[in-house]
């Protein structure tokens, strides 16, 4: 409690403490406003699970920091648009969809894609595709176009409409102008509309997640990754998975350091000497390189990677630190004295000679905590992630390897890793006003 | 001085040796770790069955021969390979002949990684991408050593200014590492202004004539080295300038004020002497997490060096290497070690004058 007062004395530990308890309300947050389960699933990007996201597009925020108005996506389900079903004989009925939207943002979209679901008599039909622009000019998309159970047709990848168009046909299909070279097309506003026509045997229905989808620049508060993604996701589940791995293994390993420490030295003699030569072993021990061993060969299971730095971080050079100041901590007068009433070795050790060393442990612990939460992030961004669980440092990964930088998609990258640092400073602040508080020496310089 | 020399000589022998010893287990566990699945022994069983399928396959003495025929072949001269090279032993004889072998970084041929001249040898490769490594690493910590000692001399003359607070609330920084902040630095310097490389060592292809190649790899060492020192320099100075500061206001220092030594004087042979053997400490631990950090921030920048190697043969699961890059960070972090603390000796008197047993 003395603690806390004296914390609040020190502006950058509020900010540090400010930072921290965010990260811990945005932790709880996730873990019940989005099941493990379903967080997994949806990182997991089965098919179906993110169809309506744009591909690699920057949050929407960025709408605020440009003049345009960016387009988002724009959804125009079944029951939004005009279908007319008309029997042409023989057991046939002509079915047309034409789905209206006004398309009044400043750039072009990103892709344009619709999504047919039916339910069909035969295994398939096929259907024409038309388009028509605010100024009345129609186009043919495509005719005979495959339609089965579920099928789409992607209108931005259409090879021969990008032929007859000279463009990327999401580009020539709202441009004013098609004369005029990619870089200097004017885009139409207005009212769009695109028609789906086919001839099915009666009987057969369209179902209602046939769509269109005018894909946005802008998506979600985190943007899109390669896999039309919301990083939203990660960037969430991120958060306590790094809270969890950095004080989990900043307990396991300085608190075990620390225990081991005082027995070690408390005992002295064989038990001591067995505790330096194996910290000095440790410090020769690739821990790095050994750790991505580890995780290459056997599991990249985040509790496994967990286990084993605990493990390689027990004789750890704060063991040397400790040892220091237990042995000052060992001749003093009340140690003598507990040893007079008769109290056993481990009631000295853990009621006297280690509670004496506990301002030193305590900033060491906190201020360890960031560099185990980059450790995760490390084996992510080399690729040994854990497999399944959306972190921060696989979404670095992704960045790194679909070389989002070059292609200026730098959302993806700077969010998680903004985020990583953001934690590490909370973390770290705190930690050096708790090393002023019980550690008065160093205030004084 | 005659006898100090020998002192320090017969210390670092000792230390040498011991260090020595310290190498070779850590090398036995990672032989261990590495072979606890049987990685390694699959691998080179693999190596062998596929060898030997492939001269059978290969000798036209064979190709008459039935199907069965062949694959019986093939068993049985696999597993004759396999016994003559140990494979069938226990598992103890096994991990000291990998170990004895991962010493001597003979470790025979990697499974899918080519190196420079075409070698496939793992040693080869090893020492091929070695010199990268040590120059990257050594320039940036030099350079981060005397910044930082330099720096907090500085700040100890000016405690309390601007600057020195200023530092003290960029200490935290160092919680990321160095990768981390080649990250940003390839952001800034590549992507958005465009004017440092995004990564390499050189342009491709090399420059031919020296000049043009000693500047492009200049260049190319910008990012990369900042990257580190960036990542490591205010908490450095911070705990350095705190050394100096907790040794300037020592009794000795107040007696050569009064004796009117220059201000030079007393922070060369007063403040800087005792405070080296905690600085040497705190920065011999620093190179030792910069080592491994060679890995991912070689695989950041594209620095061709044996982190980057590292991380490439575990893309291809090319065990030998993994091995072998595991060996020479181990070698590595021991001469760090030996280094340091020869120079530890060297600076502190205490131990020069405990050292040697004699006069104990």
């Amino acid at each position: 409690m003395k603690t806390l007062r004296e914390l609040r004395q020190y502006p950058s530990a509020v900010a540090g403490l400010v930072i921290v308890a965010i990260f811990v309300v945005i932790a709880i947050y996730t873990v019940i406003a989005l099941p493990y389960n379903e967080a997994i699933r949806l990182w997991r990007a089965g098919p179906g699970v993110w169809d309506n996201n744009a591909r690699r597009a920057p949050p929407v925020w960025f709408d605020w920091f440009t003049s345009d108005r960016l387009p988002r996506t724009t959804i125009i389900p079944l029951d939004q648009a005009t279908m007319t079903v008309e029997p042409i004989g023989g057991g046939m009925q002509r079915v047309e969809i034409a789905f209206d939207f006004d398309y009044l943002y400043d750039r072009f979209p990103k892709e344009m894609t619709v999504f047919v679901e039916a339910q069909l008599a035969t295994a398939r039909g096929s259907m024409s595709v038309h388009w028509r622009k605010p100024d009345g000019e129609t186009i043919t998309l495509v005719e005979g176009h495959e339609i089965r159970a579920a099928s789409s047709y992607r209108v931005s990848q259409d090879m021969n409409l990008r032929a007859a168009l000279g463009v990327t046909p999401h580009m020539g299909l709202f441009a004013q102008d098609l004369g005029v070279p990619a870089d200097d097309m004017k885009l139409l506003r207005g009212d769009y509309q695109m028609l789906l026509r086919t001839e099915l045997p009666e009987g057969d229905v369209f179902l209602e997640r046939t769509r269109l989808v005018v894909f946005g620049q802008v998506e979600g508060y985190a943007g899109t990754d390669h896999q039309r993604r919301d990083i939203i996701v990660a960037l969430l589940w991120g958060t306590p998975i790094a809270l969890l791995f950095g004080i989990v293994a900043a307990v396991g390993a300085q608190v075990s350091t620390f225990v081991l420490a005082g027995i070690g030295t408390w005992f002295g003699g064989k038990l001591n000497a067995i505790f330096h030569r194996l910290t000095e072993l440790n410090m020769i021990l690739p821990f790095l390189a050994i750790l991505i061993m580890f995780a290459h060969f056997y599991s990249r299971t985040i509790w496994t990677i967990l286990g084993l730095v605990i493990l390689l971080n027990i004789f750890s050079a704060s063991m040397k630190t400790y040892h220091a100041m237990f042995l000052q901590a060992k001749e003093l007068p009340y140690i003598e004295a507990a040893k007079a009433y008769g109290a056993g070795n481990f009631r000295i050790i853990f009621r006297y000679l280690l509670p004496r060393a506990l301002p030193i442990l305590l900033p060491q612990f906190v201020m360890i905590i960031p560099s185990f939460v980059f450790l995760e992030a490390t084996l992510a961004v080399l690729g040994l992630g854990d497999p399944i669980l959306p972190t921060w440092g696989k979404v670095i990964n992704d960045a790194q390897s679909n070389s989002a930088m070059y292609m200026g998609q730098y959302y993806w990258m700077v969010l998680p890793a903004g985020l990583l640092m953001t934690i590490g400073l909370g973390f770290a602040l705190v930690g050096f006003a708790l090393d002023r508080v019980f550690n008065p020496r160093l205030r004084t310089m | 001085m005659q006898e100090i020399l020998t002192r320090l000589g017969r210390h670092s022998l000792l230390r040498g040796a011991s260090l020595l010893l310290t190498v070779l287990i850590a090398i036995y566990l990672t032989v261990v770790i590495a072979n606890w699945g049987g990685a390694m022994d699959d691998a080179r069983r693999a190596q062998i069955r596929f060898d030997v399928t492939q001269q059978i396959y290969a000798n036209p003495e064979y190709f008459q021969l039935p199907q069965s025929e062949l694959q019986r072949l093939v068993d049985e001269r696999s597993e004759a390979q396999i016994r003559i090279e140990g494979l069938d032993r226990p598992f103890i004889e096994r991990s000291l002949r990998y170990t004895r072998n991962a010493i001597t970084l003979n470790l025979g041929r990697s499974e899918h990684i080519m190196g420079d001249t075409g070698s496939r040898m793992v040693r080869n490769i090893l020492l091929d991408r070695l010199p990268s490594t040590l120059l990257l690493i050594a320039t940036a910590e030099l350079l981060l050593f005397f910044l930082a000692l330099f720096g907090a001399l500085f700040l100890s003359r000016r405690y309390g200014s601007f600057l020195d607070r200023l530092t003290i609330g960029l200490a935290p920084t160092s919680a990321a590492p160095a990768w981390f902040y080649g990250l940003f630095l390839i952001l800034i310097f590549a992507a958005v202004l465009r004017v440092l490389p995004w990564g390499g060592m050189t342009e491709a292809p090399p420059p031919r004539d020296t000049l043009g190649y000693a500047l492009s790899l200049l260049r190319h060492l910008i990012l990369p080295v900042s990257a580190v020192i960036i990542g490591a320099i205010f908490s450095s100075i911070y705990s350095w300038r705190t050394f100096f500061l907790m040794y300037s206001s020592e009794d000795y220092v107040e007696l050569a004020k009064a004796k009117g030594l220059s201000s030079r004087a007393i922070e060369r042979r007063y403040i800087l002497r005792p405070t080296m053997p905690p600085i040497l400490t705190s920065f011999l631990l620093m190179l030792i997490t910069m080592w491994m950090g060679a890995i991912v921030l070689e695989t950041v920048f594209n620095w061709p060096g044996i982190g980057r190697l590292y991380y490439q043969a575990i893309q291809v699961y090319d065990t030998p290497i993994i091995v072998g890059v595991v060996v020479i960070f181990g070698y590595l972090l021991a001469v760090t070690v030996f280094l340091l603390d020869f120079m530890y000796a060297a600076l502190d008197p205490r131990v020069r004058l405990s050292m040697g047993g004699g006069r104990r």
